[in-house]
């Protein structure tokens, strides 16, 4: 592989991590809030934040660049009040891929949370703990496993992340190419000794990082 | 300790609980039939579930008023609970468990200490152990001393002992009568096991489909 290629490769891999990390925290806190409390709009907020997984990524890709652009709602504030550009840069790529995995990350940490029994929250309760600290000592501890195995799926999607993040981010070289991206480009223009070494690494990361999601999701935790 | 339910009404799924009565012996059995609604009552006694109407009033404190919309959260009512299933927390050893909860008491009162509770309750050399690892008797009798640790006005018991053989019943009752002369909790016991009425209960309450039918000493009710 190129030195190009390889560049492509950890790219990535950094956009992965880094919009897995940045969607943990709230993905946490919404998977909660649906898997333990009743609220009004909850359906709607659950459908909401499923829809990435059912909307054409090239549509979810076309309303972050209506809603990110130059003149968009958020785009616009983001760039004269801070003078942070998002759309076809680095972090248009990390914001297409935490849009699309976070339904995974949420779904999968909300049947962590509804696979902790109710009875341990309510006798921490008994016990004097706040709400708070019913999450951070019983709650959290509990479902963490679910949560790694919602953080490792979310990161494996946006490793895979396409559809949306041509649209907001392009096909910019060493600025927005993710090996998806090079791999379609390449193909498209007929380099398949290029796309084809990026395939096969592409495969062994995401084959790895599931590999360890199962691992973790399989192993006996405590209830 | 008084405990006073007065016009109490809770729906549940078949009937509605509803409940008039004044607890205030050392230890109190609440009897019945499966589906009776006892865990529902206990459930409301410590605030886990919230009753469309009537009050509660622990000794002279009101913990729940439904014409004024009075409700005190769990975690201030110091009211213990000891589930059936003990739910005592997987993922921490036993110390950790017991600390859970604790109050300092407020005065020099060595009584309420990890290191004499543990002793009384003969599980002072278990500490380190997890809690999955206990055999059934130590693992009720680390709930027992959970409950008490967190200094409770009164100490809720819904048969805490049904899962074990005869021969653990009775070596685990001493330990309960401990509770209520040594360290001066009243409990509210709840069982369908006549044998631990007649060995630990002052007075029992007969509970029918939400409904209290009959009350006395053990002798009288089992009669």
């Amino acid at each position: 592989m190129t030195a190009e290629a390889w560049q492509i490769v950890f790219f990535t891999i950094e956009v992965a991590a880094l919009s897995t990390i940045l969607i943990l925290p709230l993905g946490v806190a919404v998977a909660w809030l649906i898997a333990r409390r009743d609220w009004h709009g909850k359906a709607i907020v659950e459908t909401v934040v499923m829809l990435p997984l059912f909307v054409p990524p090239v549509a979810t890709g076309l309303v972050l660049l209506m809603v990110f652009g130059r003149h968009g709602l958020l785009g616009s504030v983001l760039q004269r009040g801070l003078g942070v550009e998002i759309v076809f840069t680095w972090r248009a790529v990390v914001l297409a891929c935490a849009v699309m995995s976070f339904p995974l990350l949420v779904r999968t940490a909300q049947t962590a949370f509804q696979g902790v029994s109710a009875r341990f929250e309510d006798i921490a309760r008994t016990l004097g703990a706040s709400e708070w600290r019913v999450f951070a000592t019983i709650s959290l501890p509990l479902a963490t496993r679910g949560i790694v195995a919602g953080a490792v799926l979310a990161f494996a999607r946006a490793m895979g992340e396409f559809g949306a993040t041509v649209v907001v981010a392009g096909m910019i070289p060493r600025k927005t190419m993710t090996i998806s991206l090079s791999i379609y480009q390449n193909i498209q223009l007929g380099h398949d000794a290029v796309a084809l070494p990026l395939l096969f690494v592409s495969i062994g990361i995401v084959f790895i990082t599931v590999l360890c999601g199962q691992i973790i999701s399989m192993r006996k935790r405590p209830r | 300790m008084s405990l006073q339910l007065h016009n109490v009404r809770l729906p549940l799924a078949e009937f509605a609980l509803e409940m008039d009565a004044m607890f205030d012996r050392p230890i109190a059995g609440i009897f019945g039939p499966s589906g009776a609604g006892k865990t529902s009552l206990l459930d409301l006694i410590a605030g886990l579930r919230r009753p469309i109407a009537g009050t509660v009033r622990l000794d002279e404190k009101v913990i729940f008023d439904a014409a004024v919309r009075l409700n005190l959260p769990p975690r201030l009512r110091r009211i213990g609970y000891v589930p059936q299933d003990l739910a005592l927390f997987p993922h921490l050893r036993v110390r950790a468990n017991l600390m859970y909860g604790y109050r300092s008491p407020l005065m020099e009162n060595e009584l309420f200490t990890l290191g004499h509770v543990g002793e009384v309750m003969e599980i002072a050399h278990l500490l380190e152990r997890n809690v999955t690892t206990l055999s059934g008797g130590e693992q009720q009798r680390v709930a027992f001393a959970r409950g008490i640790l967190s200094v409770p006005c009164l100490l809720l018991l819904d048969e805490p002992m049904s899962s074990l053989d005869s021969r653990l019943k009775k070596r685990l009752i001493p330990f309960l009568l401990r509770i209520r002369d040594e360290f001066r909790i009243p409990l509210i016991y709840v069982t369908h096991d006549a044998g631990e009425l007649v060995a630990l209960c002052d007075e029992v309450l007969v509970l029918e489909r939400g409904r209290l039918i009959e009350r006395g000493s053990p002798a009288d009710v089992l009669a």
